[in-house]
């Protein structure tokens, strides 16, 4: 019990351990596992550099939103925070001189943090740091990095200023590297997943956390299973019940399909971790998923109130999706064979191109 | 000879900020602001769906993401032409005074106050109080594992650091609190906005979720505990610092500024987005006449761009017709700020413009109690006092619902489908000041989006006529005895909450 939990009893270092298990979606017997690694990884205290590219900071502010550990535990109990452009007390080229000692002395050992898109077109000069564009600076610290950890959507995928590509090229880390990094997107980031992600880092080393990566980057235990599937509002989904007015409270707790749901896209735990220390999330507050965890996140799902039209019309008419989301929407609405009333809808074409079923027509 | 200091990145703020200043003679002689990034949210809303821009907008800043949701939607409030309800209205104001809650908190303890403490004397502190004693443990142990980041490296104390070992570690265990409250904060208010960083239930018309007793009676709780910390730590906080170790900086008004000040006003109380009826007045005082407030004239706002990376045509207009198209290599240019303008001049906005406008009685004696002039210290003087008032009324705002759902009152949203046509504009305060969106609508569709965001007023760079932007002009006259030790250049800086 030395080390960082130096200032915790024993009891309520089981606890926190417990808290890991639960957060990494491990079993209860991997407790005395867990506290026995954590105590050994954790002897010298991980230095990180985090640094931000087209961001607004709210990543970082949402990874402060922590629940276990706290937030004074993660910035000086747990992490080595070397450089992060929000919490640190340098600024200018004091500020700057803490990357290249950390790069220096801690080669290959530290953890590379990056928050925001980066903007590749004028060479890179819509994000500079110290008269140094974002783009170099990744280039740069990446290369002596541990890892390398995309946090939030834009970092990850290019986000929203992505959407605005065609002027300042905006893209994500693993873009500009051209080497696969670990990716923890939403808009943005559960702070769950990040520290999940840097704690399992630790406990199980980068290729436990390689292994455990989906197809786009993402670790498998907290985008492991589509919203819709774990959507406490699915039974109003599959009985055709869906808000079509905000202010009408009888359909206040009715899918949100027609309001531009895009929990059937999006893969992502919100529904079970819910966020600020579980205090509520987008569809328990009447307020349709964005799917701000998904690489389509937000240009590619614009319209956001919008029905996608592909939702409408699995197997029926021709639109092009993925076919895994397609296969699973369709294979839910008929396999739980009580989806009658949507199928129904879609066979008789109300929802099939897009509109909302009138109000007083069921 | 003046001597070039560059400061790039300016730290603890959101966003790239880099300042440059020319010292002689130990003092700050001249000053340029640079926004160092641009993401182009104006031109990405272009063709896209109205509905989404209060979604979209709110990831401009993610520390004031709630601002930004609530001027988007009162942009689309009015293109929609939709009737705002009193319950949407109030718990638009709930989530947002949240908001300014945890920024408040925020930007003291987190991102203003290692400019004032000589953090390492903490293993000098002789105390008994247990929890001190922890602290100190923590600091010390950092020291011994030669590990004392983040709070090191840092500029080097100087006269007007707070060294007194009680003191300190009494703001540090308090900097460790307010970790916490701020996070609190953003509970409370996802209450009724579902998550935070943006929130999710804020819709043109007025919101999705409906209030229910437990939310309102779990937001009471919330709000009590830290209307308990606003005033017995924060405002104790700020106030004996004021008084004591940083009065001497105040009385040397380091930071004074332009003396122009905004407020568009916040927090509807009639009909929403009435600015002319709001809880935090609207207002203009010009020329450092701090005793005459005029009326804010929306007509008067306009963006130049001599400076900034845009093309010219992109000058000299107000936001309704705004343009934004870069102009990388523009002669002369040197931020990605505009310029706003208000009647031709550069405007300080933020909590010290409010209160100054708003005139609160306890501010005004506040004020006159460490006298009566802008400066560094004035600002956090003011934004401990506007946290106080801002959270207890939200206590009222909570009565307020209550007796409306009691009288049968559930209206929450006008929800109305996007219109062939229209155009609206939406003025609100952010935590750190005027912000205002404007869209307008064609085909259903964005035709044109303009923002000119809190920040821009403050951080933005000289405009036509060669006038200072309002950090630059506060910049002007800071005391740098040493050059290799510029703090009190981003003690001003800070104080802006940029
Ligand atoms: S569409 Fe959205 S609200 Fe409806 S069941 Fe699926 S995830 Fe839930
Ligand atoms: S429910 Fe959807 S929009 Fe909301 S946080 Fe989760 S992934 Fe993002």
């Amino acid at each position: 019990m030395e080390s960082i939990f130096k200032g915790l009893s024993r009891r309520d270092f089981l606890k926190y351990c417990a808290s890991i298990a639960a957060m990494l979606g491990l079993s209860e017997i991997y407790i005395p596992q867990i506290a026995a690694a954590l105590e050994e990884a954790t002897k010298g205290k991980p230095p990180v550099i985090w640094m931000q590219g087209q961001s607004c900071a709210g990543c970082t502010i949402s990874f402060i939103n922590s629940r276990e550990p706290t937030p004074p535990e993660l910035v000086l109990d747990i992490l080595s925070v070397r450089f992060h452009p929000n919490v640190m007390a340098a600024a200018g080229d004091v500020a700057l001189s803490a990357i290249e000692t950390t790069m220096k002395k801690a080669k290959d050992k530290y953890v590379y943090i990056f928050e925001g898109a980066l903007p590749t077109a004028e060479e890179g000069r819509f994000c500079e740091i110290g008269e140094t564009s974002a783009v170099d600076w990744v280039k740069k610290v990446a290369k002596d990095a541990h890892a390398v950890i995309a946090v939030g959507t834009c970092a990850s995928f290019g986000g929203i200023p992505g959407a605005n590509q065609a002027v300042t090229g905006a893209t994500g880390v693993e873009d500009v590297l051209g080497t696969p990094v670990v990716k923890i997107p939403g808009c943005p980031a559960h702070p769950d997943w990040v520290v999940g992600t840097v704690v399992k880092l630790l406990l199980f080393g980068k290729d436990a956390v390689l292994a455990g990566l989906d197809k786009y980057g993402r670790p498998k235990e907290f985008y492991g299973t589509l919203i819709h599937d774990n959507c406490p509002r699915r039974h109003w989904f599959e009985a055709g019940k869906f808000v079509e007015d905000f202010n009408d409270p009888e359909q206040a707790n009715y899918c949100l399909l027609l309001k531009g749901c895009k929990g059937p896209f999006t893969y992502a735990d919100c529904p079970k971790r819910k966020w600020n220390s579980g205090t509520n999330f987008c569809i328990d507050a009447n307020a349709p998923c964005q799917g701000c965890t998904q690489p389509e996140f937000y240009a590619k799902f614009s319209p956001l109130y919008e029905k996608l039209p592909e939702i409408g019309i699995p197997g029926i008419a021709g639109y092009e999706v993925s076919a895994d989301t397609v296969a699973k929407v369709l294979g839910i609405v008929t396999a739980a064979g009580i989806g009658l009333h949507l199928v129904g809808q879609i066979a008789t074409g109300r929802l099939g191109k897009g509109g909302p079923p009138e109000r007083g027509e069921e | 000879m003046a001597q070039k200091i560059t400061i790039d990145p300016i730290t603890r703020i959101e966003g790239h900020l880099k300042i440059e200043v020319e010292v002689e003679d130990g003092k700050v002689k001249e000053a340029y602001s640079t926004a160092a990034m641009a993401r182009g949210f104006e031109q990405l809303l272009i063709g896209k769906d109205p509905r989404d821009a209060q979604i979209v907008t709110q990831r401009i800043c993610g520390v004031c993401p709630a601002s930004h949701g609530l001027a988007a939607a009162q942009n689309l409030d009015k293109a929609f032409e939709a009737k705002v309800p009193d319950n949407a209205r109030i718990i638009r104001n709930l989530i947002v005074g949240s908001n300014y809650v945890m920024s408040h908190i925020l930007h003291f303890y987190h991102l203003a106050a290692l400019d004032y403490l000589d953090v390492m004397a903490i293993a000098k502190y002789t105390g008994k109080d247990p929890r001190l004693l922890a602290v100190k443990d923590k600091i010390v142990g950092l020291v011994e594992a030669e590990d004392t980041y983040p709070l090191t490296p840092r500029y080097d104390p100087d006269e007007f650091s707070v060294d007194d070992p009680e003191i300190v570690t009494t703001a540090v265990a308090h900097y460790l609190e307010a970790l916490e409250k701020r996070k609190k904060a953003q509970e409370m208010l996802t209450i009724f906005g579902g998550k935070m960083p943006c929130y999710c239930t804020l819709v043109p018309g007025g919101v999705t979720i409906h209030p229910t007793p437990d939310m309102i009676a779990a937001f009471k709780y919330h709000l009590m505990d830290l209307i308990d910390f606003v005033n017995n730590v924060y405002l104790a906080d700020v106030l004996a610092f004021g008084t004591g170790p940083l009065l001497p900086i105040h009385q040397l008004k380091v930071g004074a500024g332009v003396g122009n000040f905004l407020s568009f006003g916040m927090f509807d109380l009639g009909v929403s987005g009435d600015y002319k009826n709001r809880f935090l007045k609207s207002g203009v005082i010009m020329d450092g006449k701090l005793e005459e407030v005029g009326e804010f004239d929306p007509t008067k706002i306009e963006e130049a761009v001599k400076y900034s990376w845009y093309t010219e045509d992109c000058g000299g207009l107000h936001p309704t017709e705004g343009k934004t198209e870069y102009d990388l290599d523009k002669e002369g240019a040197y931020s990605f700020a505009k310029a706003p303008r208000y009647d031709g001049k550069p405007v300080e906005v933020n909590t010290l413009a409010r209160m100054l406008i708003t005139q609160d009685k306890g501010f005004m004696d506040l004020v006159n109690k460490i006298g009566a002039h802008p400066s560094a210290v004035a600002r956090h003087a003011a934004r401990a006092w506007e946290c106080k008032m801002v959270a207890e009324a939200m206590l009222d705002w909570l009565d307020e619902l209550v007796d409306n759902l009691k009288a049968g009152n559930t209206d929450i949203c006008d929800d109305k489908p996007v219109p062939e046509k229209g155009k609206g504009i939406g003025m609100v305060e952010a935590p750190r000041g005027c912000l205002l969106h404007c869209v307008q609508i064609e085909g259903k569709k964005i035709k044109r989006y303009q923002v000119i965001a809190a920040t821009n007023w403050n951080v933005c760079p000289r405009d036509d006529k060669g006038q200072r932007g309002p950090i630059e002009e506060a910049l002007v006259g800071t005391p740098v005895p040493d050059p290799n030790n510029p703090i009190n250049v981003v003690r001003v800086v800070r104080s802006f909450d940029p």
